[in-house]
């Protein structure tokens, strides 16, 4: 079983006001580089995309490489535009999709 | 600073697996442990953003999610302070329990209800129960994690007072300063003076109640070397690997004594579960 | 004062910890970069200034390192930071992570968790919506110390 990935929102924001969103996923970031126990090459496999959506629209993108550690962690801003829904989305390689989804309570 | 004879820190790196290269530091020790403290606190900053807590996530729904041969939930575990009841359990281990008439700590605990709540069959729950460097921690230490974080914030305070309970507390204060294995140590050799370390790892004096009440807390502790949760059984496990000691299983006297000790010794110190460590 | 000096073991042993490095990893040389960078960002002379990165001189490991970058704009729709791009050029794969802004963004900060193979200086570069590209460089000490502590 893998763990959910951690979203903080703040608990309600204003139309206009400037929020910080933070992340979590769970995810080894396989840089291709490293040597499992039998000496083998363990495959690389990252999450390559992060996007975050907001009411539908994309406000913030980061492609990730293997300079990224494992379990990634990204903290970002967005301006609030009024009330809506976020839409979290990792890609990883090979096309798989994780995608978590959170309302912002605005005030 | 005391450092570790140059010769025994080669013998243990010898046998550490796969320790990698480091710097040539010409900075004073001053210069160098203040900056390695401005990364721990920027990596300690925020709790929220411990990786370790996505395990902690994990261990509570492993926790209330049927599971195991017999469909069922943890939620029937007694942890010692009744069935189901999760806050403050952690900080009362290790203790004696009737129903299985042995001292444990959470992590045996926990194995025991596992087996006999949900029906999971012992020896594959002790066959290599620990992550590899780059693996995420098993089942039952994502719900240790989780068990031990239910108890942040209060102080160790693990009675101690039944006959077993001393009986396993005498037993882990003698094996910590036992020498023994090939190489003649004990967990003394490295934990048994202050300002001990090896190359930049201090090493916490767990002997002085000081020391030990500011380290024992902080364990199951997210590790950014092997970029997993690092549970006490497993940090055990490890040490006596690192000893060249025969291996430690699971949730046996040996380790349960050690983490009595471990405990008695922090007595009074917070938790605070994950820890971040090196 | 205790001597610091440590040795390295070689970038065969450093694989198993970093997750980064490898034997039969090629090294980024200067001139690597700096096609990795045009690939990036295209021709513009970057200046210094305007980017604030929150680093540790000292990681005690080189698998995580936390971080923030800052690059001050008004984040309007007439000037905002349209992208910030982050490169470990001694790692086998010299990028970290490139971020993409908009002007309803509010601020152009970024906090994330790089992975760096060895000591190294870290560059960003960050691009305006007009053209203009900025720079700046942090130097980086990864250290690997103790015995699984």
């Amino acid at each position: 079983m893998s763990a959910k990935p951690r979203i903080r929102l703040p608990d309600n924001a204003r139309i206009g006001e400037v929020i910080e969103i933070k992340t979590l996923i769970a995810h080894p970031m396989e840089s291709g580089n490293r040597r499992n126990n039998d000496g083998g090459l363990v495959p690389r496999l990252l999450l390559h995309t992060f996007a975050a959506k907001f009411a539908g629209r994309e406000v913030f993108r980061a492609t990730l490489h293997t300079g990224t550690a494992a379990n990634p962690y990204i903290s970002f801003f967005t301006k609030v535009p009024g009330p809506g829904e976020f839409e979290f989305t990792w890609i990883e390689d090979g096309g798989a999709e994780i995608i978590e989804r959170q309302a912002l309570k605005v005030i | 600073m005391k450092t570790i004879r140059r010769n025994v820190c080669a013998a243990i790196l010898v046998f550490a697996s796969g320790l990698a290269g480091a710097v040539h530091a010409q900075q004073s020790s001053d210069a160098i442990e203040r900056e390695l403290e401005t990364y721990r606190s920027m990596m300690r900053s925020d709790p929220w953003s411990n990786p370790g807590m996505l395990d902690v996530d994990r261990g509570e729904t492993l926790w209330k999610t049927p599971g195991g041969p017999n469909n069922v939930s943890l939620e029937g575990c007694d942890l010692g302070l009744g069935p189901g009841k999760v806050d403050g359990a952690f900080a009362a281990l290790p203790r004696y329990f009737a129903d299985a008439d042995r001292v444990m700590d959470v992590e045996a605990r926990i194995l025991w209800c596992m087996e006999k709540l949900q029906g999971f069959e012992r020896a594959k729950l002790l066959n290599r129960p620990h992550p590899g460097p780059g693996m995420p921690v098993k089942d039952l230490g994502a719900i240790a994690t989780y068990v031990a974080y239910r108890s942040n914030g209060r102080s160790f305070a693990a009675a101690f007072s039944h006959p077993k309970e001393k009986e396993m507390l005498a037993l882990g204060e003698a094996l910590f300063f036992r020498r023994s294995g090939p190489m003649d140590f004990a967990c003394s050799t490295c934990h048994g003076d202050s300002g001990k370390r090896i190359r930049l790892q201090p090493l916490p004096f767990f002997s002085k109640p000081d020391e030990a009440r500011k380290i024992v807390g902080a364990w199951p502790a997210y590790r950014v070397s092997t970029a997993h949760v690092m549970t006490m059984q497993h940090r055990i496990y490890d040490c006596f690997w690192q000893m060249r000691l025969p291996e430690v299983e699971l949730g046996s006297d040996v380790p349960v004594a050690l983490i009595s000790y471990l405990v008695k010794q922090a007595e009074g110190g917070e938790i605070s579960i994950p820890g971040m460590k090196r | 004062m205790t001597d610091r000096r440590v040795f390295m073991l070689g970038l065969s042993a450093m694989a198993a910890w970093t997750g980064c490095a490898g034997p039969a990893a090629a090294q980024s040389g200067p001139r690597d970069i700096q096609a990795v960078v045009k690939a990036l960002v295209g021709d513009a002379t970057p200046v210094e200034g305007r980017i604030s990165l929150d680093l540790p001189e000292i990681a005690e490991n080189g698998n995580t390192i936390p971080y923030t970058v800052r690059v001050e704009s008004p984040m309007t729709d007439a000037e905002y930071v349209k992208a910030v791009h982050l490169l470990a050029p001694a790692n086998p794969h010299p990028q970290i992570g490139s971020f993409f802004f908009t002007p309803q963004s509010g601020k152009a900060t970024v906090s994330s968790r790089m992975r760096l193979a060895q000591t190294q200086d870290v560059l960003v570069f960050a691009e305006m919506s007009d053209g203009r590209l900025y720079t700046t460089k942090r130097a980086v000490k990864v250290t690997v110390g103790g015995c699984g502590g």
